[in-house]
């Protein structure tokens, strides 16, 4: 008994030890408009080729009566075309509400959903943005899978987003 | 040889008119969103006769053989179905996730006779010309028309069972899904006759907004041997594409025959 819990913990500080982190930091701009909504935001990962898909993230009006927030998930066309017209929504993980202006953290670890399906190779972060009675951006940051050495890579929005920063760590 | 022509000109006027639309205008419908997100969506459905498109400026489009095709291929009910002087219009309640097939369909036989040296006019159903037209009748000439007006919506996730042809007239068979067009890719789609391969078939794409340019900007392509043609999207918007196909294989002795397919489709930008 005492050998299985301490084989057990080996294997778990052995995979902590080599799971890797990704951070995402996304700025939603402050916008001076008439009429403000918070936007809608997808993020997910591509393959090199676009074939495989891993959603991050998913923020929309999770709290609007009836899932009737759902009606404008497609105006993020390329995430509704690529992967969220097959998805039920809210999901677990997934989903979660829309967020004001300012920059968000996400933090995801190697050894954990969604990224413990991610096999060695070059890929993109993609996330978009598209607000009602507003525009829609969309922002592209390549990447190699699993970093050898940290690394930061960045992207800037002109209009829905602002900056949006990887940090990869070994 | 004037005073034919001049007959055929009345002829074509006529039937412009009629469901049955002559060359000169173009028959379509117009969703208002072709790919849909959320639990309770709904499209509205504008339908007309037109030299330009997509504007309402000719004649409302005749609803008498509209149908629409649910996904799980159950036929949908149109909702608040209207008459304006240049539209028709309806709603759709897509109560259910995938793709709807919008159709129109309109099926008509014309003759033109003569009797007693006097020229005639006959139009109506197939079943009827057999009695519609006198024994001692001559220079009977008789017409065919079948033609369908489609249009496809999608809500949540694409679905195919509803593009499956019928197997009667022109109809398109979409290779790549007509609600997943995307500006710069190529879209591949087969056009069938009675539900065989309508090979060597003009198809005319025309995008809409005719209105605010110079140059109609249509493509013409022409299907191959498996009926099949491509094409490429130049930019985002509603194109209307449209065959016809002239034959005698009319049913009706001696008749000639039109089959003609017209479908409005929306390519959305990258």
């Amino acid at each position: 008994m005492r050998l299985l819990i301490s084989a057990a913990l080996t294997t778990l500080t052995a995979t902590s030890s080599l799971a890797a982190e990704a951070v995402i930091s996304v700025d939603i701009p402050q916008l001076n408009v008439a009429e403000y909504h918070k936007p809608y935001v997808a993020m997910w990962i591509e393959s090199a080729d676009g074939g495989k898909i891993t959603n991050l993230a998913v923020w929309y009006d999770v709290k609007h009566k009836d899932n009737e927030g759902t009606k404008w998930l497609k105006d993020m066309r390329q995430w509704w075309r690529r992967t969220g017209r097959e998805l039920t929504m809210p999901a677990d993980g997934l989903s979660s509400p829309t967020r004001a202006p300012g920059t968000h953290q996400l933090t995801f670890n190697s050894a954990a959903k969604p990224l413990d399906g991610l096999t060695p190779g070059s890929y993109q972060l993609v996330i978009e943005a598209a607000r009602e009675v507003g525009g829609r951006e969309l922002l592209r940051v390549p990447f190699e899978w699993p970093p050898k050495a940290p690394a930061t890579a960045q992207a800037k929005g002109e209009s829905e987003l602002g900056a949006v920063t990887l940090k990869l760590t070994p | 040889m004037t005073k034919h022509l001049k007959k055929l000109a009345l002829l074509a006027a006529s039937l412009s008119l009629l469901a049955v639309p002559a060359q000169a205008h173009r028959t379509w419908l117009l969703p208002s969103a072709t790919v849909l997100s959320g639990t309770d969506a709904w499209v509205t459905v504008d339908a007309a006769v037109s030299n330009d498109l997509f504007y309402f400026e000719h004649h409302p489009l005749q609803l008498d053989g509209l149908s629409i095709i649910g996904p799980d291929g159950k036929a949908v009910t149109p909702e608040n179905v209207g008459k304006g002087r240049y539209r028709s219009t309806f709603d759709v309640k897509l109560a259910e996730p995938g793709t709807y097939k919008v159709m129109v369909l309109n099926n008509g036989v014309f003759a033109s006779y003569k009797l007693d040296g006097q020229a005639k006019r006959w139009r109506g159903k197939a079943d009827q010309i057999a009695t519609a037209i006198p024994a001692n009748a001559t220079d009977v000439k008789i017409s065919e028309s079948r033609g369908r007006i489609e249009s496809f919506v999608t809500s949540g996730k694409p679905s195919t069972d509803t593009l499956k042809p019928t197997g009667t007239g022109l109809e398109l068979v979409p290779v790549t899904h007509p609600n997943n067009l995307v500006v710069g890719e190529k879209a591949t789609f087969r056009l069938v006759l009675d539900g065989q391969p309508a090979a060597g078939v003009a198809v005319e794409i025309v995008p809409g907004g005719i209105r605010y340019r110079d140059k109609l900007n249509d493509t013409k392509v022409t299907t191959d041997e498996s009926g099949t043609f491509s094409v490429t999207w130049p930019g985002p918007g509603f194109y209307w594409m449209s065959a016809s196909v002239r034959d005698d294989k009319s049913t009706i002795k001696n008749a000639q025959r039109r089959s003609s397919y017209a479908a409005t489709v929306e390519v959305l930008p990258q």
